[in-house]
């Protein structure tokens, strides 16, 4: 009909955008050779100054990463990656710092001003020098005050492993071992960096963790790992990422987080995702293969994930969370967003151990241009499990008629005292909706990006307050092209 | 002239739906448009609306000296094209605050105005959903999700006082509506009343106009507007049916 047309012509219009801004170039100081060989494995180690134990988890996950294979069950496609041609450490990648915002690229101010991100926010990521900035760094310090007044640790990984290692010996690898999948093992061998948590007993976080207030936290590589410990009774909420356009030429980034979860504690987790998409034409952009889980230890702890995913050329991810105790509870609320030719495969797996577990899942899943949208879950309820529950909803949204969005739910349950629910819908922007938007004087860009944020706003809502106004605009912005 | 169509003919899909109507509505005035169901009324607001699909083979609308044929819809909605739906559609997820603030600053940026204020949007807010006897708790919903018929129709109009458009279209807005939800509709079709301000209220039955007074009266047939006349010609039908004018019209 001639109508659909016109509106499939809009649609393309108004979802082919480009990111817009330009890549800085970084100045490297040291780095590896290319390629990966046990020689590569002894320098990170070593340029880290690492104790003996380290290098040998390392060196274990390396050979055993050389047992496998690629996966290749994940629908996306992307060439293959040449081991040889990847520089595996580069650190401490500083990048070129400019003296004043009027030295960074306007349309990456105006982006940051489109999600609203304050002026010294905007400095740290353009890599403008901060140093000068008081405001900037007093926050920081207070920040660090207050968390060692609980007694809470928050370091990079690095520190962790000289100043907390019975901690780090303890958890690292216990959720996800070197052995889990291809990616995993390849990160277990030559993780650059990442971020280490730990709340003792009995501490509420007073304020949400974000890596951006971690000191020496701007650079983590492309192999970052990620290891969280809530003690019995804490609570804490993480937010990772940015929802501004995140600068970075790794092609490759293949992360692990793990988050272990003991008696009655519980972990917020919630991740913006925007790194480069690749452009128009599906050329560039980033691969992210992340391996994500939180073990529930604890009787009555709880684990929730929150993501919205808006970058990377080529994602596959999968938050999930191992219900061991009894009464615990797993939930993943997922916005996943692709544009032009970007491929997304992402869900979660619940697995249920403990009895009386509960799981909830909702995914949201919005294609637009020539992309692929893949949601990926498993519900697994053991024999143990007795009485447990899981409610899935997975939704998907389609812009245009090029696009694919595509739905893999797996349930497996045995036991049957339990319940297991699964909802999915598939739906088009309707062109009434537009009308009505349109009719109100309400253009058809904003349109889309009113009718995509309220679809997604289940899951908006779930993101502590701040992230979820900046996230809102990120979903519009996406969409209406100004940046990729 | 506010509005002034000529020999409009609209087609959707091929089958020609009006045939050449002619409707002029000045400043000022509020014009009654009545006739049997399928005669092409609903198709007329979408045609002036700019909806999709609705092709105008021929003829023209010219709204405020500009003819508009060719104009998106949101743009004609910013000139001040105002439709109330006759099946206001649901949008999840997006609170009617949040829609209509988008609305009336989406139409203010095109004036080149800036944008409302939070706490002068509000005071704004307040006011219409009193005229329009609207709760609270309606505006903090999603756009007419889960509202009852009523609940609709009135929210339909709350956006017509909110937006003030100089010229409203309100597509069988009275269908299904108690007397005391009329009442609420012509309440608010009266407050925007003015010697700036047309409308053109779509209707099957004349009872709406018990409390709308229009200035004029004129029943669609078969594409065309076949007759016109004052407030009795609407008492007239109420009276005697359609059945008359189509006789008189076949012949």
């Amino acid at each position: 009909m001639d109508n659909e047309k016109n509106m499939n012509k809009v649609l393309d219009e108004v979802t082919s955008g480009e990111y817009k801004y330009g890549f800085f170039t970084d100045i490297e100081t040291e780095t590896a050779p290319k390629g990966l060989t046990e020689d590569t494995i002894r320098f990170i180690s070593a340029k880290k100054n690492e104790p003996e134990w380290m290098l040998e988890y390392r060196l274990k996950a390396y050979k055993h990463w050389l047992k496998l294979e690629e996966p290749k069950w994940a629908h996306v496609k992307y060439p293959k990656i040449n081991f040889e041609e990847i520089i595996f450490y580069a650190a401490p990648k500083k990048k070129k710092q400019l003296d004043s915002l009027d030295e960074v690229d306007p349309e990456l101010l105006d982006t940051f001003n489109k999600l609203g991100i304050s002026l010294d926010e905007q400095k740290m990521l353009a890599g403008v020098a901060v140093d000068a900035v008081i405001d900037s760094v007093s926050v920081k310090t207070t920040f660090q005050e207050t968390l060692s007044k609980h007694g809470i640790i928050f370091c990079s990984i690095s520190d962790a492993v000289q100043n907390h290692p019975d901690l780090v010996k303890k958890y690292l690898g216990s959720v996800v071992p070197h052995t889990d999948n291809y990616f995993a093992a390849l990160n277990a061998a030559v993780f650059s960096d990442g971020s280490f948590c730990y709340i003792p007993k009995g501490v509420r976080c007073p304020i949400e963790l974000s890596t951006y207030f971690r000191i020496n936290a701007a650079n983590t590589g492309q192999f970052e790992r990620t290891l969280l410990i809530a003690d019995d009774d804490s609570y804490v909420s993480y937010l990772e990422g940015c929802t501004a356009p995140q600068r970075d030429e790794n092609q490759l980034h293949a992360a692990v987080v793990e988050i272990v979860a003991l008696e009655n504690a519980e972990v917020k987790y919630s991740t913006v995702q925007n790194w480069y998409p690749g452009n128009k034409e599906g050329k560039g952009g980033i691969y992210n293969f992340v391996t994500k889980r939180g073990a529930c230890r604890g009787n009555s702890s709880k684990i929730s994930w929150t993501q919205v995913e808006t970058g990377s050329a080529v994602t596959w991810k999968y938050p999930s969370c191992l219900l061991l105790g009894d009464n615990s509870i797993g939930e993943f609320y997922s916005v996943a967003v692709t544009n032009n030719y970007q491929q997304a495969d992402t869900g979660t797996k619940m697995i249920h151990i403990g009895k009386n577990t509960k799981s909830t899942i909702i995914s949201k899943g919005i294609s637009a241009g020539f992309s692929n949208n893949s949601y990926r879950g498993l519900v697994r309820v053991s024999k143990k499990a007795e009485n447990s529950r899981n409610f899935s909803q997975c939704d998907s949204l389609l812009l245009g008629d090029k696009c694919g969005a595509h739905t893999f739910p797996y349930i497996k349950t045995a036991n049957n005292s339990s319940i297991v629910e699964h909802e999915a819908t598939t739906s088009k922007i309707s062109e009434d909706q537009l009308f009505y938007c349109q009719q109100r004087g309400i253009d058809m860009e904003k349109a889309i990006g009113l009718i995509v944020n309220g679809y997604a706003k289940e899951v908006l809502n779930k993101l502590p307050m701040e992230f979820a106004v900046e996230a809102q605009k990120l979903l519009a912005i996406t969409l209406e092209g100004s940046v990729g | 002239m506010l509005l002034n169509i000529k020999d409009l003919h609209v087609s959707i899909d091929g089958k020609e739906i009006l045939r050449g109507l002619n409707l002029g509505v000045n400043e000022g005035e509020i014009h009654a448009i009545m006739g049997p169901n399928g005669t092409g009324k609903s198709t007329l607001a979408a045609a002036i609306t700019g909806r999709d699909g609705y092709e105008i083979t021929k003829g023209t609308i010219e709204y405020k000296g500009k003819i508009i044929n060719d104009m998106e819809p949101d743009e004609r909605a910013n000139l001040g094209i105002f439709l109330s739906f006759q099946y206001p559609v649901e949008i999840p997820g997006v609170s009617m605050t949040n829609f209509i603030r988008t609305a009336v600053n989406s139409q203010r940026e095109y004036r080149g105005e800036e944008p409302l204020t939070a706490s002068a949007f509000l005071k704004k807010l307040d006011e219409k959903k009193k005229l329009v006897e609207i709760h609270s708790k309606l505006t903090n919903r999603s756009v007419n999700e889960g509202f009852s018929g009523g609940e609709k129709k009135k929210n339909e109009i709350f956006q017509m006082a909110m937006l003030e458009p100089n010229l409203a279209i309100l597509d069988e807005t009275d269908s299904g509506l108690d007397i005391d939800a009329l009442k609420v509709v012509a309440k608010g079709v009266n407050a925007l009343s003015s010697p700036e301000n047309g409308f053109v209220i779509i209707t099957h039955y004349q009872r709406l106009l018990d409390y709308i007074i229009p200035d004029f009266v004129h029943v669609i047939y078969d594409g065309r507007i076949v007759k016109s006349g004052g407030k009795g010609l609407a008492l007239e039908l109420e009276e005697r049916g359609y059945d008359w004018i189509k006789e008189q019209f076949d012949n």
